[in-house]
Parts: C-alpha cells; structure tokens; sequence
C-alpha cells in the first residue's frame, strides 16, 4: 500500500509543519475532544484511520450482508421513510381526534402511546389508577376502547406501532378482535408491539410479571404471529429507553443487541426456527445529540447484529439479518428552558435518523420538556420530517456519510466496543442473568452520572441549561396541552357502562379459560382474544395474570 | 432541626417508571453527606408515608414526570400530617409547570425544583433549609 505510506508521511510533514505553527500560535479550545459515549476523537481523519478495513466484507452494498450501507438495495429512493409520529393521550376520542389529524397531515403510519395504567395492566377505576388515567397516552380499558381509538381507521390501509409492553398479549388481542369487526382478516395486518420486556427491567420500569413469565409472554406473541400474522412486527426491541434511562450509544447499541439475542434463545428454546420469526423483529433507537456518532452507531448496529445472526444462529434467511430500525428524537435531550430551540433540535433528530438510513421515523414535539405535544407542535415535528424528505436531497442516494473517513472509523469503533460488551455479557450467563445481578443496571447508572457531572463542569454545554441561559425567559405555559383532570372520572363512568353492557358469564368463562391456559403451559394468545371480544378489561385479564405469577418488584438499590 | 446530617428519602410515587432523576439526586445527595434512603419506583402515598416515619426522615423528595403530581402531592401532604408527621418537609421535582409552582408551595410543599436544576442548587438547599 504505497498510497498509505504517502500520505502517512504526508501527514507527518503535515503535523510537524502547519498544523506546528498554527497551535504555537493559537491552541485549541480543548487538550482533548471525544464523543458523548468517551470515544477519542482526532483532529483529522484520513485513510490512514481505515487500515485494515475492507470494503466488501466491512461495508458492502446496500440490502446485502453485512448491511452497513442499508437494509434495502433501493432505500428512500424507492419509498422515503415512514414518518410515524407517536401520540395519544386523554380519551380514546381525544385520541382518534388527533389520528385522524396526523393522517390527513400525511402521516403515514400511526404509533400509539398508552396511559400507564394501561400499561401496567390496571383499569381505570383502579384506585392505583388514580390521577394516571390518560395522562401519559390514551387510556384503553377495553376493546370499546380501542373501537373508538381506530373508529373511521381501516386497519388494512395503516401500520400500526403500539407502544406496549407487559400486556402486549392483551392490546394485540384487542387489535385482532377490532380488526375482525371491521372485515380485515389477521393476516393483512401490519403493525408492531414494542414487546420488549427485559428493557423495562433495566430501563423503563413498566414491568408487572416476575422475568420468567413475562419472557413466555413476549414469546407467544412471536409464536402466535409466527402463525396468523405473517406481516406483524412481534417486538421492537428497544434501546431507546436504555438510552433515555442514561446509557451512551455505545451501551444502547450492545444492550439493545443483547436483548435481541437472549429473546432468540427464548423464541428458538420453544422450537421456532430462527427464520420463522427473526425477519418480524425489529429495533428502536434514539437519536441524541451528537450527529456524527448517531449516525456511526445506526451503521455498526446493522453490521453487528448481521454479524451476530450469521456467526450465532446461522440464520438462512435474507430477511433475518435486517436490523429494520424506527429511531426517535431522545426526550431527554429536549429543553425545557427557551423550549422553541427544541425545534432545531428535533430537525438534527430527523436527519440523523436519515442519514442514519431508519425505516420509520418519529420526531419529537418542541413542547415535550414540559408536556405531551399539542396539535400545533405535532404538525410542526410532522412537517420538519416531510421539509428533510421533500427539500434537502436526502432521499437522492443511499448512506450518504459512508465513506468519510471520520464516520467509518467512528463506526468501527462503536462496533468493536459493543462487541466488548455482548462478550462480558456472554461471560455471566447472558442478558437475563446481567440483569438480575445488577451488571446492567450499574452500567446505566454509571453512564447517566457520567453525563449529569459533564453538564455540571460545563464540559457538556446545552444551550438554555448552562449556556446562552435567559434569567427571565417568555413563558409559554398557556400553549402546551393540558389534560383534562376529570378524565379519571369520565374513563370509570365509560367502563362501567361497558361492564353493564357485557354478558358476565361470558366474561368469567372466559377469564376462566385464561387461568386454565396458564396451568396447562398453552400460548396465551387465543384465550386473551377470546376474552377481549366479550369485553373482559384490561384489569380483569392482568388479574389473572398476576394471580398465577405474582409481581416483580424492583428493591435493589443502585 | 437537629444537629445531625439531614435525612432525606426520596422516591416515586404513582406508576412512572422513569427514575433517572431520581437516581441522581439520591447519588448527589448520598456524595453530600447526607443519609439517603431510596425507596425506588411506583410507590403508593400510603408506602412512602411509612417509610419516612418509620426511617425518621427529615425530608421525602419526590420525583415527577406524568402529570400525576398535582393529584398525588396534596395526599401525601394529608396522609403525613393525619399520621403525625407534619414536620418531614416535602420537596418535589421533575415535570412540573412553572405555573403550578405556587399551587404546590401553597399546599405545604417546601421546595419545587423545575427541569435544569444543577444537583449542586439542591444540595445546598437542604443544607441550608436544614438550619432552620
């Protein structure tokens, strides 16, 4: 490689001459720069960064092993990403509301996100309930709940991504019940449950089952959909909320891909073949603050995970080896102070999941530091989207950062140290067991004090928290979204309506059959549908539930 | 207040799990000096009354983040002085609104702490809340 050995040499006369002068004259802001994640960052790459890196086997060709370029060989020139934009809130109507918003703006892919009673599996007459009902996402009790949620919605024309986790079973029976009513067999459907529960232990904190039960859970939607819904995402395995929780990229990336590989022993311990149901994964990222190491992570978390899929279960199947991602704007890099910066903030979002090459796309609203988005700002986050698909050349050509030396070897970087990680967890036993001895956890933690201590130096600066900060900034509390306290009363008052309505031996027969099903060790699936179409709730299914397997609780204290 | 080091619990209430908050001021709090007791997520008002007397707290900080704090607040507010233990001082944080700042300080909350706030500003608040 004589070309390498001229530029070495070039760049050394390089260094030893104009770069000398210019640092005798003026020095650098910083001794050293590096990454969020505490990758070195130089002050000049070159091809020199790459040795050692092949093209064929390292980058490839798009919608070809090992998938660094892109999962699909035409990307967004044959179909810009989907523009899925998160939301729910107040009531199913509220929420069918802004649906039918997003749609008409040209949304084209809906994406749920329930209150947290429904998602920890309570009612909303619970009195655990209380003052959570429709606060954080749409409160859906039963299926008359998600009747009015999709009302005027075919669901053979959307895709719809539910933001649920340990009653995933429950909404997804709901979604199939609902779907039949309207005439449109399983089959057609497309969507996907987030259904990634070991994420919420070490991250997000919506568990309700003990591990073990909760894992058989997640399986048998995988093996349910397996089945009858071939079109259907079973999980999208997230690192978001790891990253949210206070990971770095590089944490988020290995954890994320841990999780996957310990629910592909789970799925492939029940006898599925990793080809029946590894093409209906898919995974979520963030998108945070640094452009160039996001972009870096979304390109190494193809090209590892190919790598693990063909090293570790030998998949066959094209369609196993796609890392097929739906990235998002990291709530927690959104300010509350001077909240319309969120703005930019959230454009960058965007275009790191592009260039990132993600398959669906969700930007935040520039009101969610202090609030769920109101309609304005959720068309203005819509809009960004649509303004980088329609106006910016993005979607002309495929993996347009390849090949800079600096993204390459950011990516190389991130990739080896992920890699690292998927080892030290692979030496305690796997995912499962790293979480339950606290490795994870304190990795996490580690990361996010890291971090907090870097904005409090001042080594971290973020414009409006401890930089550019305004004493007596505009307010703009009468523009943000302001739940309706009353709707906790409201959502008892429809429940007890439905209750009324239903037949109650139906309803105990059913719940019944659940119980059986539990002690007979069957899929879950087809008893929970037989029970959301006679209207059991959501409480009285996770009852159920909760009465076979306990509840976990978290006492550790990290 | 007394001599010794303030003792401060602090912890979730209601069912969000989002604890990163929390976590760092437990830690900040605990690299202060001051004895932390944490309790974790989604505890009900009836829990972290228990705790806190029955740890003999002189503060319970409490972390916010999904909407649920002006209906939790005052109960907790009630539940510690129906059980005699009006002198633990409440101090709560996370996603509030400005505006509702007052409403909370008028129930009885000693501090409201908004998104931004550096651990340091906490810190010494208590320090020098605990001298009176």
């Amino acid at each position: 490689m004589s070309d390498l050995k001229n530029i070495r040499t070039a760049s050394e006369r390089w260094e030893n001459t104009v770069l000398k002068k210019q640092l005798e004259r003026a020095p650098e802001l910083r001794d050293s720069f590096a990454t969020p994640s505490g990758i070195p960052v130089k002050r000049l790459y070159t091809p020199l960064d790459l040795e050692g890196s092949e093209y064929a086997s390292d980058l490839g060709f798009p919608g070809e092993f090992p998938y660094t370029r892109g999962v699909y060989p035409t990307m967004y020139r044959g179909r810009p990403w989907t523009m899925r934009m998160y939301a729910g809130y107040g009531t199913a109507e509220d929420t069918n509301k802004r649906f039918r918003y997003l749609l008409a703006e040209g949304m084209r892919g809906l994406s749920i996100a329930f209150d947290l009673p429904t998602q920890l599996g309570y009612d909303s007459d619970d009195p655990l309930s209380e003052g959570a009902v429709g606060r954080v996402g749409v409160a859906v009790d039963t299926l008359a709940d998600m009747e009015t949620v999709f009302d005027g919605i075919p669901l053979d024309e959307v895709s719809t991504s539910m933001t649920i986790n340990a009653p995933a079973t429950v909404l997804l029976a709901m979604y199939i019940v609902l779907a039949g009513k309207q005439g449109v067999p399983a089959a057609k459907l497309s969507g996907t449950t987030q259904n990634d529960i070991l994420k919420e232990f070490v991250a997000r904190g919506t568990y309700i089952f003990p591990p073990k039960p909760s894992m058989q859970l997640g399986m048998d939607i995988v093996e349910y959909c397996s089945r009858h819904l071939p079109k259907w995402n079973t999980m999208s395995i997230t690192g978001y909320h790891i990253r949210e929780a206070g990971a770095d990229a590089v944490q988020e990336l290995a954890f994320t891909i841990a999780n996957a590989i310990a629910y592909i022993e789970a799925a492939r311990t029940r006898g599925l073949d990793v080809d029946d149901f590894a093409s209906r994964l898919s995974y979520s990222l963030g998108c945070h603050r640094d452009l160039f190491e996001e972009v870096a992570k979304f390109r190494a978390a193809r090209r590892l995970f190919a790598r693990v899929m063909k090293e570790r279960f030998d998949a066959k199947k094209a369609e196993s080896y796609l890392f097929r991602t739906f990235s998002g704007s990291c709530g927690s890099t959104l300010v509350a102070q001077q909240p319309l910066n969120n703005t930019v903030r959230i454009a960058l979002h965007a275009l790191m999941g592009a260039l990132g090459g993600h398959q669906a796309i969700h930007t935040a609203s520039w009101d969610e530091g202090h609030a769920l988005p109101s309609e304005e700002a959720s068309k203005l986050a819509l809009r960004t989207q649509q303004i980088l698909a329609t106006e910016t050349g993005l979607c002309s050509t495929i993996d347009p950062l390849a090949g800079s030396y600096y993204v390459e070897s950011l990516t190389n970087e991130i990739e080896k140290r992920a890699a690292d990680y998927l080892r030290k967890i692979d030496e305690q036993g796997g995912m499962l067991a790293a979480i339950e001895n606290g490795y994870i956890g304190g990795e996490i933690q580690r990361s996010s004090l890291r971090q907090q201590q870097a904005l409090e130096s001042g080594e971290t600066v973020v414009v409006g928290v401890n930089g550019y900060v305004e004493e007596d900034e505009q307010g703009y509390d009468e523009q943000y979204l302001h739940i309706d306290q009353a709707i906790d009363e409201k959502q008892a008052r429809k429940l007890a309506e439905v209750r009324a309505s239903r037949s109650p031996a139906d309803v105990a027969a059913a719940l019944e059959n659940l119980a059986g099903a539990i002690d007979r060790g069957e899929n879950l699936m087809p008893p929970t549908i037989d029970a959301v179409r006679c209207y059991a709730s959501i409480g009285e299914i996770c009852a159920v539930m909760r009465d076979k397997w306990g509840e976990y609780r978290d006492t550790s204290i990290r | 207040m007394t001599d010794r080091q303030p003792k401060i619990l602090i912890s979730k209430l209601g069912l969000d799990g989002h604890d990163r908050g929390a976590k760092l001021v437990a830690h900040a709090l605990r690299e202060a000096g001051f004895d932390v007791v944490f309790l974790g997520i989604r505890h009900t008002v009836p829990e972290v009354v228990d705790a806190a007397i029955s740890e003999d707290v002189d503060y319970a900080g409490l972390s916010f983040l999904a909407g649920d704090h002006m209906t939790l607040v005052p109960k907790v507010l009630r539940e510690l002085d129906d059980r005699g233990a009006g002198g633990v001082r409440l101090i709560v944080g996370g996603i509030i609104l400005k505006e509702q700042v007052p409403e909370l300080l008028s129930m009885g909350v000693r501090k409201v702490f908004l998104p931004g706030t550096p651990l340091k500003v906490i810190e010494e608040f208590i320090r020098e809340d605990a001298k009176q």
